[in-house]
């Protein structure tokens, strides 16, 4: 899935691009979501100086982690439960592993989760043995197709209702329909059986509370209550960010959530998990397990720059809104986290010269950070990200940039200081301009670096004149 | 505001107006000038450091701020004809210049008197119309630091609807990005003419003469597209319009 290389992100995004289907599709679900989440703020009987507060919640959570974390842990074992503090993809992976050889576990039901995304844990699991099917409609969808998710919340959006009945077909046996109703009941009683025979329901975890040591998840289906309520093992995973102190906070959170996942007021199910099932109680599993992944989240919170991230709920509203995303698509951003989202977690998590391309490759328009539940200023941290790339960073594995362009800057840098230098400069580059201009007036073809631009536009040449010279003289006149 | 149109305003005219569109600069006089406002223009000013920012090059960007600083920091009231280098003024350079607290006082002197065009004519002078003649139909485009970091969206569209002549009427998504994004435009070609597509297909599919924007950087990328394709729509600074 890890596919995070500068030529990789512009070559997807080229296919993205020429692929009809994929536009539909991506202008559809910005349409109705985008703006259906602008509306339903709009619409909160608080205003939307909601997501101020929200924001405040979460930024308080983040800076008294280490507080909260281990409340947390502290309630869900008193619950009943066992909690493990992963350190890494590979330690989340190997407890999840010994979780499941301890209890004997052949199958596995998942509800969506994106940090079980980011760990590869489906591979792992599948390596072992281990027969996992997902349960979310959309993420079934894809598992069958051996696809990834293009989208945080809606990870199948990339294929038509045709393509899903094709899969139908080959997969489950039935007979070609493009109906989705017919499609989703296939997929249901598909998912019952699978249900019904798992050993171990995972799940991830859309945030915890740490005064009531419960989990929650989250989802419109229904299918992470039953993958965590009919197997005999649970283990949620959670990113070691996702929790809050209070459940109040959760009132506030879950209604800003539904809006900026699915425009909606509340989603279809919210679970609180605290634990196994108890003594009288008719459901739930016999063990309980959480897994509490750090995984390049530290050094996150560490960074006063770029700590603010670790307040996103994962709704998706940024992607909705972005127009970027709009155009290239989830799998071009070569990481679950797609989006502006991803351009900023997922530099942040494999790092910042590798995954250079996602903060570069976004054009700081600012529909991200009004689009946010909790108010994240993701374009801040695009430039910040900027910055760290060119300076050079050893808490961030980063050598200081490209050494070339950073010549060129400073070399404008000197020019932008002295007129003089600045208008020669100018009057050569002029010169050398009026060489390429067209008969419309229009330059059609730049040279290297600027050749980008004219492989589909053209470019007004320089002016005869600058406006400082229109007014020198017209403070003449 | 009794007193506030006295105030001298002095010219902070963006590098690509200066050197590939000073008629947007004549045009920003002009309507000082039919408004009896003086005005200054510091010729010794370039550019306000916005393309280093946004670059990562903040070294280089506080060099250019502190030169900015330099020449507007005692002049009355800053006036420009582009909303992202206000943006870049008002609510960068605060930032790029907090570890210096002196440089970080003057900076935020200066970005408290500086104004985009539209945002000055309306929330400053309170004026909306100008007494500008068009005719035809003409289109807006949202620009994104002027319609989210200045919040300009009901100002620009005042001063349109009261030229006469012109009717103004709203594209599909105007308030989405037209792919400019600066060095974003060339180093990522392909994104951003995918996404000035769909800002010109909206022009177009609105019938209008001319789209109107606040800033020529996105008006000169959705002209590059708009000339290649032969379209007969121009763009048009506000600036021209309010001045015709």
């Amino acid at each position: 899935m890890a596919e995070i290389r500068t030529e990789h992100y512009k070559s997807e995004a080229r296919k993205a691009i020429k692929d009809r289907t994929l536009q539909g599709a991506l202008a559809d679900v910005q349409d109705r979501l985008g703006k259906g989440t602008a509306k339903a703020y709009r619409e909160l009987p608080e205003g939307p100086g909601l997501r101020l507060k929200a924001h405040e919640i979460r930024m308080q959570a983040v800076e008294n982690l280490d507080i909260l974390l281990e409340t947390l842990a502290e309630n869900v074992r008193e619950n009943g439960g066992k909690v493990i503090f992963a350190e890494d993809a590979a330690a989340a992976v190997t407890e999840c592993l010994e979780i499941a050889r301890r209890h004997e576990v052949r199958t596995v039901v998942k509800g969506k989760s994106m940090v079980t995304e980011e760990i590869g844990l489906n591979e792992a699991l599948t390596a072992a043995g281990m027969e996992v099917t997902e349960t979310d409609l959309g993420e079934y969808i894809i598992q069958l197709a051996g696809e990834s998710p293009s989208h945080i919340i809606a990870p199948a959006i990339h294929k038509t209702r045709q393509q899903v009945g094709r899969l139908f077909a080959e997969k489950l046996g039935i007979p070609y329909t493009e109906d989705p109703p017919t499609l989703t009941q296939a997929a249901r009683k598909a998912l019952r059986e699978k249900f019904l025979a798992a050993d171990m329901g995972i799940s991830g975890c859309n945030l915890a509370c740490a005064e009531t040591g419960h989990i929650t998840t989250v989802s419109n289906e229904g299918n992470i209550r039953m993958a965590t309520t009919l197997p005999r093992v649970h283990v949620a995973f959670m990113g070691m960010e996702r929790v809050v102190a209070r459940l109040e906070d959760h009132d506030i959170l879950f209604r800003l959530l539904a809006r900026g996942a699915a425009a909606q007021h509340m989603a279809g199910y919210i679970s609180y998990i605290g634990g196994p099932r108890q003594p009288g109680h008719a459901d739930g599993p016999d063990a309980f397990y959480l897994i509490i992944i750090d995984n390049g989240r530290s050094r996150i919170l560490a960074d006063e720059d770029f700590r603010e991230m670790l307040c996103c709920i994962r709704c998706a509203a940024c992607l909705n809104v972005c127009p970027v995303y709009g155009k290239i698509g989830g799998h071009s951003y070569g990481y679950p986290y797609s989006g502006p989202v991803g351009a900023v977690v997922t530099p942040l998590l494999v790092g910042i010269d590798r995954a250079k391309h996602l903060f570069m490759g976004e054009t700081l328009c600012g529909a991200c950070k009004d689009a946010c539940p909790v108010d994240i200023d993701i374009p801040r941290m695009l430039l910040a990200l900027r910055a760290r790339l060119v300076e050079g960073d050893r808490r961030w594995n980063t050598p200081p940039g490209n050494l070339v362009e950073k010549s060129a800057y400073t070399a404008w840098s000197l020019a932008i200081r002295n007129r003089s230098l600045y208008d020669g400069l100018r009057w050569l580059s002029a010169q050398a301009q009026q060489l390429m201009t067209a008969r419309d007036g229009m330059i059609h073809r730049l040279p290297f670096p600027f050749s980008g631009w004219t492989r589909s536009r053209d470019m007004k040449p320089l002016a005869r004149k600058t406006f400082m010279q229109h007014w020198k003289e017209m403070q003449k006149e | 505001m009794p007193g506030q149109q006295t105030q001298t305003v002095s010219l902070f005219i963006q590098c690509l107006v200066d050197v590939m569109y000073p008629e947007v600069g004549v045009a920003m006089l002009k309507i000082f000038r039919k408004l009896g406002i003086p005005v200054d223009c510091p010729t010794n000013q370039t550019c306000c450091g916005q393309p280093a920012y946004n670059s990562g090059y903040r070294q280089q960007a506080r060099t250019a701020a502190r030169k900015f600083i330099e020449i507007f920091e005692h002049k009355e009231v800053i006036v420009c004809p582009s909303g992202s280098c206000v943006t870049t003024v008002r609510h960068h350079y605060p930032d790029l210049l907090s570890d210096e607290p002196d440089w970080h006082r003057r900076a935020e002197t200066v970005s408290g008197k500086t104004f985009e065009l539209t945002q000055y004519l309306v929330d400053v002078l309170g004026i909306d119309d100008l007494g500008a003649r068009y005719s035809g139909k003409l289109t807006y485009h949202d620009s994104c630091h002027a319609l989210r970091a200045l919040g300009l969206q009901e100002q620009p569209r005042r001063l349109i609807s009261n030229v006469t002549g012109a009717e103004l009427v709203e594209m599909n998504d105007s308030d989405r990005c037209c792919g400019f994004g600066g060095s974003f435009a060339i180093k990522y070609p392909d994104i951003s003419t995918a996404m000035a597509k769909d800002k010109v297909d909206n022009i177009i599919a609105t019938g209008a003469n001319a789209v109107v924007g606040v800033d020529i950087s996105c008006l000169m990328n959705i002209q590059g597209l708009l000339n290649r394709k032969k379209s007969p729509v121009k763009i048009l600074h506000i600036a021209e319009l309010l001045a015709g």
